[in-house]
C-alpha cells in the first residue's frame, strides 16, 4: 500500500524527510523546503528591501539549490532583492574549470549577473601552483583562506551589501564539532551565527540562508528538481582531519537523526566564561584586512609562497610577524623550519 | 592542535632512547617506570608524588571543600571513583603532608537492577564492595537504584544553597578550624553496619519497565544518569552532606563535552562538565578527579594496587553507534590514539564555559529532569523554533490554509484554550486537571531540550517515577493559575517564590 503523504494526506508521499521523518509527496516538500528556508530568511532579519546580495556559487549541490530557492523566495514573497552570483577560480585543473562551466550554465538558467574572480588574478598563484610548491599537505589552508579574502574582494568589485553562502546544517554542526576538537574557544562561540556583524572596511557582512536545512533535503530537493549541478570532491586530499569530524558526524545522524540540529542548538546556547582570553580584531598591516594579527594569515600565507617558505603559514609563527612587515631576512635557522618537507 | 592537520614528523624522526636505561624526569636518578604523555617518563615513587600532589592542588585552588564539612564520595566501583577514595583515604592519613580536613562519607549505587543482573550477581558485587569500604574506615551507604521510585519532589527542585561565600571566608574558615581543634577535627563519622535495604522485585520490575521504555539505548542511558544523580543528591541530603564527590576522570570528561553537545546539552555543559556543579543548591557536586586521565589512573591503581569492581553498565558490549554516548567514546579513544592531545584539548574548553546566559533561580525556570536552566525559548531564528517550524510544516493537514499564514505558537500553552476559556474560569484553581486525565499533559514543556529529546524517545511518560509526576502536575496547575491571571499582573517578572 502507498504511503500517503503527511501534509496533504491525499498525494502519494515519494520521500521521507531525513530531517523529521515525516514522509512528503514532492509539491508538499518543495513547498516545506522553500518555505522553512523563506521563515530562516524573514525570522533572522537577513535582508532589506532594495539590497544588493551576491550569492557564492560554486557550482557545488549547496550553492546551486541556494541559487535557486534565493531567486524563487525573492520573486514569490518579494523581497526586492537585487542578485548575483559570484564565484571564485582557485585554479584547481580538472576540478574548479569543471565546476565553474556549471555556474556559467546556471546564471544563463537564473539570468543572475556572475562575476568570476581568480586567485592568479588576486594573488599571482594558483592552487595548481601552490600545491607544486607546497606538496598536498596543508593546502587546504592556502584555499580556505584565499577565498575568504578573494569572496570580499569579489563582493567589494560588484558593490554588493551582502554576501550569502550555501552553508547547510550539516557542515555548521561539523564546525562546532571541529571546533571543540580544536579546542577553538573563540570560533566555537561565533561558528553558529547565522550572519556576521558588520566586521569593518573591506568586509561585506555573510549570511547563511541554508543554515538549518539539512545536506541530505538539499540533496533532494536538487534531485527533485533537477538542478544542473556539479558533484566532485576537489583532486586535492581530502582534508583527514576534518574527515573524522565528518565521519563522526554522520554516525551521530545515523543513531538520532535530530542530532545536527540538536549540535547546532548546542552551539547557539554556549556561554564561554567571562575572563577568557578571547583574540582581538584589529586590521592587518599590510593589506587592511581584518585581521587579529599585525599580519592577516593570507599576507602570511603569501609572504611564505614569495620567499620559497611555504609553511611560514601553517602553525604559529607570530614572532616572525615584525621581520616580514620590515621586510628583514629570516635567519637560517629559521627558514630551514620552514621549507616545504618533501617525502 | 591548532593545525588541521599536526605535524608529527619532527620529533618523531628523534632516535628513540631504549627505554631500559631511560631515568625519571623529575628526580633523574631512578629508572622510569611509567610514560604519562610522550616523553614524560617518571619513577615509580616521583608518579605517586606527582599524582597525590594533583588530587590536593584540584581541590586547593578551587577552595570549595571547607574544614569539616561532609563530603559524600560516589564511589561506582570503577577505577576513578575507586582511585579517588584512595586519594581521600592518602589526604587524611596522619603522615599526608597537607592533610584534607573535611569528613568523607561512601556512596554506592546498586544499578544492577537496571541493567538485568540477577539478585545473586548483585549482592555478590555489593559484598565485593563492602569490603572495599569497610577498610577505608569511612561510613558507607548501599543504596540500590530501586529506591529512586520513593523518592520526594523535593529532589527536582533546587535548593536554596548557602549565601555566595566572600572571598576571604575561605581562609576564615580555616583558621577557625585550626584555631578550635585542628588536631582531633578530623575523625571520619563511625561506621555503621546496616543490612543492605533489601529489594522488592516488583520495584526492580517498574524500574526495568522505566528504562524500557526507552526505545533508544541514547535515551536510556540519559535517563538512567538522571535517575542516578537525583539518589545520588537526595542521598547526601537526607544524611547530611553538603557536597558529593564524583570521579569523573579528564577522559570521561572530554567524552562527555562532545556527547552532551551532540544531544543538545549546549546551555549545560558548564555544569555537566565542570569542577563544581551548584544546579542542586545546597548540595554541590564537585568533580576533583578531573584533571587525571583514564591512562593515569589506570597506572597508578595497578601500580599502587588500589581496589576497584568492575560493574557493567547499560553499554557494556554494545556495538559503536548503540547510541550517541557510547559512538562518541569511541570516537574520542580511538582519535586520542592517533592524535594524542585530543582528550586533553576537547576538556580544556570545558574550563572555558560557564552556566546559562541568565540566572534562572524561579522553579518554572528548571528543566524537571535536570534541573538546569530551560534553554527552550525558541528565540527567533534559532535550531529550536527551525526544528518545530519544519515539524509542523510537514504534517499540516491542509497545506492550502496555512500557505498563506505560515504562523505557529509556541506548543506550550496549548491545554487550556482547548478546553475553552469559559469552562476554565469556572473551575477556578483545579482548571483543566480533570481534562487532563483524557489527553497526556504537555510534559514536555516543564523540559530542557535535550531532556525533551530523551522523553520523545520514550513510548510513556506514565511510566516515569511518581515524584516526577507529581512535581510536574503541580508545575503545570501552577502556570495555568498563572496564565488565568495573567491579565491583572502588573509586572512579567519573577512570580514563582
Amino acid at each position: 500500500m502507498p504511503v500517503l503523504c503527511s501534509s496533504c494526506g491525499d498525494k502519494r508521499a515519494v520521500l521521507k524527510r531525513p530531517k523529521t521523518g515525516h514522509s512528503l509527496c514532492k509539491a508538499c516538500f518543495f513547498w516545506a523546503f522553500e518555505e522553512e528556508v523563506h521563515q530562516t530568511i524573514v525570522t533572522a532579519n537577513l535582508f532589506k528591501h532594495g539590497e544588493i546580495v551576491g550569492i557564492a556559487a560554486s557550482g557545488g549541490k549547496d550553492s546551486t539549490v541556494l541559487a535557486h530557492v534565493m531567486k524563487l523566495l525573492n520573486e514569490r514573497f518579494n523581497y526586492g532583492l537585487e542578485l548575483m552570483l559570484l564565484s571564485v577560480d582557485e585554479g584547481i585543473s580538472g576540478y574548479r574549470d569543471d565546476s565553474l562551466e556549471t555556474v556559467k550554465r546556471n546564471q544563463e538558467q537564473y539570468e543572475l549577473p556572475l562575476k568570476i574572480v581568480s586567485y592568479e588574478e588576486l594573488y599571482g598563484w594558483t592552487m595548481d601552483a601552490i600545491v607544486k610548491q607546497v606538496g598536498r599537505k596543508n593546502n587546504c589552508t592556502f584555499c580556505g583562506v584565499f577565498r575568504r579574502q578573494a569572496l570580499d574582494r569579489g563582493a567589494l568589485m560588484l558593490k554588493v551589501d551582502k554576501i550569502c553562502t550555501g552553508h547547510n546544517a550539516d557542515d555548521i554542526a561539523e564546525t562546532v564539532v571541529m571546533n571543540v576538537l580544536r579546542g577553538d574557544i573563540a570560533r566555537l562561540r561565533r561558528c553558529t551565527a547565522i550572519s556576521t556583524s558588520s566586521e569593518g572596511e573591506g568586509v561585506v557582512p555573510r549570511c547563511k540562508p541554508l543554515k538549518y536545512a539539512y545536506e541530505k533535503e538539499i540533496v533532494l530537493y536538487a534531485y527533485f528538481k533537477k538542478l544542473d549541478y556539479f558533484s566532485t570532491e576537489c583532486i586535492y586530499s581530502p582534508n583527514a582531519y576534518r574527515g573524522h569530524a565528518r565521519t563522526f558526524l554522520k554516525d551521530l545522524e545515523s543513531v538520532r537523526p535530530s542530532s545536527i540540529m540538536d549540535i547546532i542548538h548546542s552551539g547557539e546556547n554556549l556561554s564561554v566564561r567571562d575572563g577568557v582570553k578571547m583574540p582581538v580584531q584589529g586590521t592587518c598591516k599590510r593589506c587592511g584586512y581584518i585581521s587579529s594579527q599585525s599580519l592577516c594569515k593570507s599576507c602570511v600565507l603569501l609572504e611564505g609562497l614569495n620567499r620559497g617558505l611555504p609553511k611560514l603559514g601553517i602553525g604559529k609563527h607570530h614572532r616572525l610577524h615584525d621581520k616580514i612587515l620590515n621586510q628583514q631576512p629570516l635567519t637560517e635557522k629559521e627558514e630551514r623550519k620552514l621549507k616545504a618537507v618533501h617525502f | 592542535m591548532c593545525q588541521v592537520e599536526e605535524e608529527y614528523h619532527g620529533p618523531l624522526l628523534r632516535e628513540e632512547l631504549p627505554s631500559v636505561s631511560r631515568q625519571c624526569v623529575k628526580c633523574k636518578e631512578a629508572s622510569a617506570a611509567v610514560v604519562i604523555r610522550a616523553g614524560d617518563a617518571y619513577c615509580r615513587g616521583c608518579f605517586k608524588e606527582y599524582f597525590i600532589h594533583k588530587f590536593r592542588a584540584m581541590l586547593g585552588k578551587n577552595r570549595l571543600i571547607f574544614p569539616g564539612e561532609k563530603v559524600l564520595l560516589a564511589v561506582s566501583g570503577g577505577p576513578s571513583s575507586c582511585s579517588m577514595l584512595s586519594q581521600v583515604q592518602e589526604g587524611l592519613s596522619q603522615n599526608a603532608h597537607k592533610k584534607l580536613r573535611f569528613l568523607p562519607g561512601i556512596v554506592y549505587i546498586d544499578e544492577g537492577g537496571a541493567v538485568g543482573q540477577s539478585v545473586e550477581h548483585r549482592r555478590r558485587t555489593v559484598e565485593e564492595l563492602r569490603a572495599v569500604f569497610r577498610a577505608t574506615g569511612f561510613p558507607f551507604l548501599m543504596v540500590p537504584l530501586e529506591q529512586v521510585l520513593d523518592l520526594p519532589s523535593s529532589v527536582v527542585l533546587s535548593a536554596p544553597g548557602a549565601p555566595e561565600q566572600e572571598a576571604g571566608a575561605y581562609k576564615a574558615a580555616v583558621d577557625h578550624f585550626l584555631l578550635s581543634d585542628g588536631s582531633s577535627g578530623v575523625t571520619a563519622g563511625q561506621q555503621q553496619e546496616t543490612p543492605p535495604p533489601e529489594v522488592q522485585e516488583a520495584h526492580t520490575h517498574s524500574l526495568q519497565r522505566l528504562l524500557g521504555s526507552a526505545r533508544t539505548l541514547t535515551a536510556r542511558e540519559e535517563l538512567l544518569n538522571i535517575l542516578r544523580q537525583h539518589l545520588l543528591v537526595h542521598t547526601a541530603r537526607s544524611a547530611g552532606y553538603s557536597k558529593l564527590m564524583l570521579g569523573d576522570s579528564c577522559t570521561r570528561l572530554a567524552v562527555k563535552l562532545l556527547s552532551s553537545i551532540s544531544l543538545g546539552r549546549g546551555a549545560q555543559l558548564a555544569h555537566d562538565t565542570g569542577f563544581s556543579d551548584s544546579r542542586y543548591g545546597d548540595t554541590i557536586l564537585v568533580r576533583p578527579m578531573r584533571d587525571y586521565s583514564a591512562k593515569e589512573i589506570a597506572y597508578y591503581n595497578r601500580m599502587f594496587s588500589v581496589p576497584s569492581v568492575f560493574t557493567a553498565g547499560l553499554d557494556t558490549k554494545t556495538a559503536d553507534k548503540s547510541s550517541i554516548q557510547h559512538l562518541t567514546e569511541s570516537f574520542v579513544i580511538k582519535l586520542q590514539a592517533d592524535f594524542p592531545s585530543t582528550v586533553s584539548t576537547i576538556y580544556r574548553t570545558s574550563e572555558k564555559l560557564q552556566s546559562c546566559k541568565g540566572s534562572a533561580s524561579a522553579e518554572g525556570d528548571r528543566c524537571l529532569l535536570c534541573v538546569c536552566a530551560l534553554d527552550t525559548a525558541a528565540e527567533n531564528a534559532s535550531a529550536f523554533s527551525a526544528t518545530l517550524i519544519s515539524e509542523q510544516l510537514s504534517q499540516t493537514k491542509s497545506p492550502g490554509e496555512s500557505r498563506q499564514a505560515p504562523e505557529w505558537t509556541a506548543p506550550a500553552s496549548q491545554c487550556c484554550s482547548i478546553v475553552g476559556g469559559e469552562l476554565c474560569g469556572n473551575r477556578g484553581g483545579g482548571c483543566c486537571s480533570s481534562a487532563k486525565a483524557s489527553e497526556s499533559p504537555p510534559l514536555r514543556s516543564l523540559l530542557c531540550y535535550s531532556c525533551q529529546l530523551t522523553i520523545k524517545d520514550m513510548s510513556s511518560e506514565e511510566v516515569l517515577p511518581q515524584y516526577i509526576l507529581s512535581e510536574a502536575e503541580r508545575r503545570l496547575r501552577r502556570s495555568q493559575l498563572r496564565e488565568e491571571i495573567r491579565d491583572f499582573l502588573l509586572e512579567d517578572e519573577a512570580d514563582e517564590g
